[in-house]
């Protein structure tokens, strides 16, 4: 008798979910590269390429002047200050809505989906329609920040304070304490680590967009950058840059060192 | 038994407003720098623009043209995200397989030999820096040397989440069981056979799901790099905003919020799918 050979599967069958997937993912990459008309193959040339090298030529050497590199360093500085006081709000903000979200009332179902309309629209878009009423400057972008980073934590929150242990509050409330000294004395010490760890994150993310909030002329560094790139001094440019990747990165390793410090 | 009024005070007061107090001076520098005035928010002239904008909301427009309008630059806006994540997946493999320690031969005797480790290294620093640079200032890059249109976005994305996909797949692979992929670079097979053979099939699932959440951030991302000229709802929503058409702004909120929403379900469910 011969052995019962499996042959291998089809490589399309009806019955095969992950086929469909795969051939809906492919469809959809198709029909974007179709209906952008993106004329990749015209960058390939070597005239494109030459004028990209000239391009990038032109960032070198950054300008390093003094009075120069004391106006980037007030940017960074002013971009700083917008991340952390943006994020410090909305860290406010979010454990207010956070508590109205994480319970079982009609608050709830209200609470959450402000929550994510604040969420999903971008910072750059509440920053681009707070300009007129606040103008222009760094108060609109560290508003923009507070109201998406809001919906972000407020949410985050608002999970948090659900999964911790209903243990701690049901006997403080059996003895007799009110709502508001529940949430402070067993509630809010339980989850505060999580809180505090959500909220360096978002600060991480935020750097990076209070970075380019000046593009719609929010202030920080971002709106150094679009100046001297709109006057094309790329050199210029070059040091906007460098300062946006060395904040980046100090902010970035501050939030790494602080979540360790309060987790160990 | 009620509690008397020294129990109620609460012990550790002092410290806490000791704390408190510490935080408010530390805030103070942060307020100056951002010029943080919410007064000016209130005074009657800005009251009276703001006003006006957000009461030029209502009706939303919902005319026939501008609808169509719309949906084109939706989903223009989509395969703007689409076209930059599958860019970002050729980028980011080459450099993941470049990057990953799972794959490396001669750590299989101990530690790394120094050259493949350098290698490594110059590769992640390369994977960092494109994720590090906002896509937003790739693209004002991009538009500078390519023009207006959908690809300087489109390269943008490529770039940011290249560096992203690259580094979080690096560490995938390196995050799972090394036995198998090590069994077989003991055995002989090369570094492209123990990657299709033993890492890929260990990992797809998770590979896969990052993908998906990625091109959900993409989607939001390419809204946003309509703004400094990339093409899509960004974009329409500039040139509204700065017309002072508040019902057309008001309508693009919304087709927003909906195709996050749509984007964050899809996502969601294909991860759950792939389990």
């Amino acid at each position: 008798m011969k052995p019962a050979r499996k042959l291998p599967p089809p490589l399309f069958s009806a019955r095969c979910r992950a086929c469909w997937l795969v051939a809906g993912v492919l469809a959809l990459v198709v029909a974007s590269f179709a209906s952008l008309d993106l004329k990749l193959a015209s960058f390939a040339s070597g005239e494109a390429l030459a004028s990209m090298g000239r391009f990038l030529r032109e960032f070198f050497p950054p300008d390093f002047s003094a009075g120069f590199v004391r106006k980037v360093v007030e940017g960074a500085w002013e971009t700083l200050a917008m991340s952390a006081l943006g994020t410090l709000l909305a860290a406010w903000v979010g454990v207010l809505m956070a508590l109205p979200a994480s319970q079982l009332k009609l608050g709830r179902g209200l609470a959450r989906l402000l929550l994510n309309a604040l969420r999903s629209v971008p910072e750059l878009v509440w920053a681009a329609m707070l300009l007129i009423s606040a103008g222009l400057g760094p108060f609109a972008g560290t508003l923009a920040l507070a109201i998406h980073t809001s919906g972000v934590l407020g949410r985050l929150f608002a999970e948090a304070i659900e999964n911790a242990q209903p243990g701690p509050a049901a006997a403080l409330r059996a003895q007799g304490a009110g709502a508001t000294r529940v949430f402070l004395y067993a509630t809010l010490p339980q989850v505060l680590p999580q809180l505090m760890s959500y909220t360096l994150y978002r600060w991480e993310n935020n750097i990076r967009a209070a970075a380019v909030l000046g593009v719609v002329g929010a202030g920080g560094l971002g709106q150094l950058l679009m100046f001297h790139m709109g006057l094309f001094q790329m050199d210029k440019t070059a040091t906007v840059l460098i300062a946006m990747l060395v904040l980046v990165a100090v902010v970035d390793g501050a939030s790494f060192a602080l979540r360790r410090w309060m987790t160990r | 038994m009620p509690l008397n009024a020294a129990a109620r005070r609460d012990p550790a007061w002092l410290g806490r407003v000791g704390l408190g107090v510490a935080g408010l001076v530390l805030l103070w520098p942060l307020l100056v720098a951002t010029e943080f005035k919410p007064w000016l928010l209130l005074e009657p002239d800005s009251l009276r623009v703001t006003g006006r904008f957000v009461g030029s909301f209502f009706p939303p427009a919902f005319s026939g043209e501008f609808l169509w309008m719309l949906a084109r630059e939706t989903w223009r806006t989509v395969a703007i995200a689409t076209a930059g994540v599958t860019l970002a997946l050729l980028v980011a493999l080459p450099l993941t397989l470049a990057a990953t320690r799972a794959l490396s031969v001669s750590a299989l005797a101990g530690a790394m030999a120094p050259l493949p480790y350098a290698v490594r290294q110059l590769v992640r620093g390369l994977l960092i820096l494109l994720r590090s640079m906002p896509e937003l200032v790739w693209a004002l890059v991009f538009v500078r040397v390519v023009g207006l249109g959908p690809a300087s976005g489109v390269l943008a994305i490529a770039l940011t989440y290249g560096g992203m996909l690259g580094k979080v797949y690096a560490e995938i692979l390196e995050s799972g069981d090394a036995q198998v992929t090590q069994t077989l670079l003991r055995n002989g097979a090369t570094r492209l056979q123990a990657f299709a053979y033993g890492l890929l099939p260990q990992n797809a699932a998770e590979l896969t799901s990052y993908t998906v959440y990625r091109w959900e951030c993409a989607i939001r991302s390419s809204v946003v790099l309509g703004f400094v000229g990339a093409g899509g709802l960004g974009q329409q929503m500039d040139s509204s905003m700065k017309m002072f058409a508040g019902g057309e702004v008001a309508t693009m909120l919304l087709v927003f919020v909906a195709l996050v929403a749509l984007a964050d379900r899809l996502s969601a469910a294909l991860r759950r799918a792939l389990g």
